[in-house]
């Protein structure tokens, strides 16, 4: 990135007592970028949010906002707003009134200040509702008045708390969709915190896994999604046929690794690897194993048997033995050719492509 | 056995229950027809309808005394156990702290020790410190009274507040007092106004500690006290007594309709994250 940074998180850090919430973070987000803060509860990601925001302060370590160190600055002085994770919305006054209680410290007259309300309703489509009390309105609704709430401010970052976790399924997906079309339609900087790593694929620009305080990788959704730097973050993001691989030879990006059912591959070094006994976990995700039905051949294939099967609709989960692996192997394919009809305990033989191995520093 | 026994036995509940509120209502209903009676003793039958009772009260100067001094008390020990139980409602709620258990139940004590052992021991305070006894004594003292209930009130007012509120009123832009103007203050202001209503409720009709600490210039209670010496005083202390009554209970009602509107607002705030 040649431009500042619009956030730098520079060698944060927040002990409770003893207790790490953050150690030593440091991070940079651009402007205009769709940013995830991506980890199970606990891992500091919540922390790290609510110290961009202001309402934490770190131990040490700065935090600079558009070149602007912000570690000082309370919270109504940063140029950040937040969708808080139960929205926040004020109970004693209406839409129009939660959506404007910010612009009245900022004494516009009071055309442009109904006009600025009227947009913010309108971008998040609630324009009709606007008389309405804050325990009139659904959940998705609480959802976008406090979107316009902050949006009306028109901050350089808007900070999101697990803004989805309270909704259903379904409107959940839906406003995944909608949360990213906004953020491009206004350009603002967002910063998402979520523990639902599905989420943080589908909506962000670049992701922040993090784990016990510290970030693990940070990276483009599929890039973190296909090439995990640690075995944690594998898991994390999604199934993963973990398995030991011998290392044969070494270089400064590549390994080259004999495995027991995988032949001999040479595959990228993820960085910060280090071999244990000359062993090095590598990985492969379950969908990138595909059944050969019939007299079908692959250049690579492992033979195995159906150990068990799980139907989830559009896909199934087959377990498959294959002798010499420590572990039974997941696999994920479609129904398109009756995958869910396989019966357990019949032999089955899997393709695969060797650029989907990945080797994982534990 | 236990299914037609509980019929059998329910059928004496609505006697019971009859039973129950006459032996609660009947006398203090007796107060109101009295009042209206034309007549100077309180018995049966009844000789007919007057307002006479009422209307000498206005003309009684020493009862207005003491009615404004009533008003004086009840302003000020609402006004002052209201204040001082908003700073103890919000660091019990608000924060965790060594000790929040047993402070919670100090706090409380004074609903369950017997009032006339805090009024005596009050009493040898004030002597001893060489105060004159005045209505300032008496709004000490009821203040003291009156703050575990505005305490309970306010409790259950400020449990439900959410401080994400407030925090999103700072990063809105506004400043910690400028939150509290328009976010704090007029989301638990029902259950403040509660809370007045029900300690002037209290200071109106709290007699012992009144009686020990007022001197010579006595509250309404102490004042019907004083009056029950003289039998022909007894109608218009009736009256009295009716108007006392009603403005109870028209304000106890007003506070518990604020602290339910209060309450459902909370509610209704809290389900949507639930």
């Amino acid at each position: 990135m040649v431009d500042t940074p619009m956030i730098e998180i520079d060698a944060v850090s927040r002990y409770y007592g003893i207790y790490r919430a953050l150690d030593d973070v440091s991070l940079d987000i651009a402007a205009g970028e769709f940013f995830s803060l991506l980890g199970p509860s606990g891992c500091g990601k919540t922390t790290l949010l609510r110290s961009i925001a202001g309402f934490d302060t770190p131990t040490s370590g700065d935090i600079r906002i558009d070149g602007q160190s912000a570690i000082d600055l309370p919270p109504n002085r940063r140029p950040t707003n937040m969708v808080f994770q139960n929205y926040a919305i004020f109970p004693h006054l209406n839409v129009e009134e939660n959506v404007g209680y910010g612009l009245k410290r900022l004494k516009l007259d009071a055309a442009d200040e109904r006009q600025r309300v009227g947009n913010a309703l309108e971008q998040v489509r609630l324009s009709h509702l606007g008389k309405r009390k804050a325990h009139e309105l659904s959940g998705g609704q609480r959802q976008r008045v406090a979107l316009a709430r902050a949006l009306v401010m028109r901050p350089k970052v808007l900070l999101l708390d697990e803004p989805l976790s309270a909704l259903d399924k379904k409107l959940r997906e839906e406003m995944q969709v909608e949360l990213r079309t906004l953020q491009k339609a206004v350009g603002i900087t967002f910063v998402l915190v979520t523990h639902d790593q599905y989420e943080a694929l589908a909506m962000s620009d670049r992701i922040a896994v993090m784990f016990g305080g510290k970030i693990a990788q940070v990276a483009t959704p599929k890039e973190i999604y296909q090439h995990p730097l640690t075995r944690q973050v594998a898991d994390f993001l999604g199934g993963m046929n973990f398995m030991q691989a011998k290392i044969t030879s070494e270089s400064a990006v590549n390994l080259s690794v004999e495995t027991t059912r995988f032949g001999n591959v040479t595959i990228a070094k993820p960085k910060g690897f280090t071999a244990t006994n000359g062993l090095a976990t590598i990985g492969i995700r379950p969908e990138r194993l595909r059944v050969l039905w019939d007299d079908a051949k692959a250049d690579c294939e492992v033979t195995g048997h159906v150990v068990d099967r799980h139907y989830f609709g559009e896909i199934t989960h087959l377990i498959v033995d294959v002798p010499g692996l420590e572990k039974p192997l997941s696999v994920s394919e479609t129904n398109n050719f009756g995958a869910d009809d396989i019966p357990v305990g019949a032999p089955i033989r899997l393709a695969y492509d060797p650029d989907a191995l990945v080797a994982m520093a534990d | 056995m236990s299914g037609r026994h509980g019929i059998r036995k329910s059928r004496w509940l609505p006697v019971y229950v009859t039973a129950y509120l006459a032996f609660l209502y009947l006398p203090i209903l007796l107060l109101p027809v009295f009042s209206f009676n034309n007549a100077a003793s309180t018995t049966f039958p009844l000789a007919g309808f007057t307002t006479k009772w009422y209307a000498s009260l206005w003309g009684n100067t020493a009862m207005l005394a003491a009615a404004r001094n009533s008003l004086i008390v009840g302003i000020c020990v609402s006004v002052l156990s209201t204040g001082l139980a908003i700073c103890a409602a919000r660091a019990v709620t608000r924060y965790k702290f060594r000790g929040q258990r047993a402070a919670t139940g100090l706090l409380m004590a004074p609903l369950f020790l017997p009032e006339i052992i805090v009024a005596v021991s009050l009493l040898m305070i004030v002597l001893q410190l060489g105060l004159e006894l005045s209505l300032a004594t008496v709004i000490l003292g009821q203040t003291v009274f009156c703050l575990p209930y505005a305490l309970s009130v306010l409790i259950s007012g400020f449990d439900g507040f959410d401080r994400s509120l407030e925090e999103a009123s700072l990063d809105l832009g506004e400043t910690a007092i400028g939150t509290f103007r328009r976010v704090t203050l007029p989301v638990v202001a029902p259950a403040i106004i509660s809370s007045l209503l029900v300690s002037f409720t209290i200071s109106l009709d709290e007699f012992i500690l009144a009686f020990f600490l007022s001197g010579t210039e006595p509250t309404l209670p102490v004042y019907i006290w004083g009056q029950l010496r003289f039998a022909a005083k007894l109608p218009g202390v009736l009256a009295l007594g009716s108007l006392m009554i009603a403005l109870s209970i028209i304000l106890i009602t007003l506070a518990e309709i604020l602290r339910r509107h209060a309450e459902n607002r909370l509610k209704a705030g809290a389900a949507a994250h639930g």
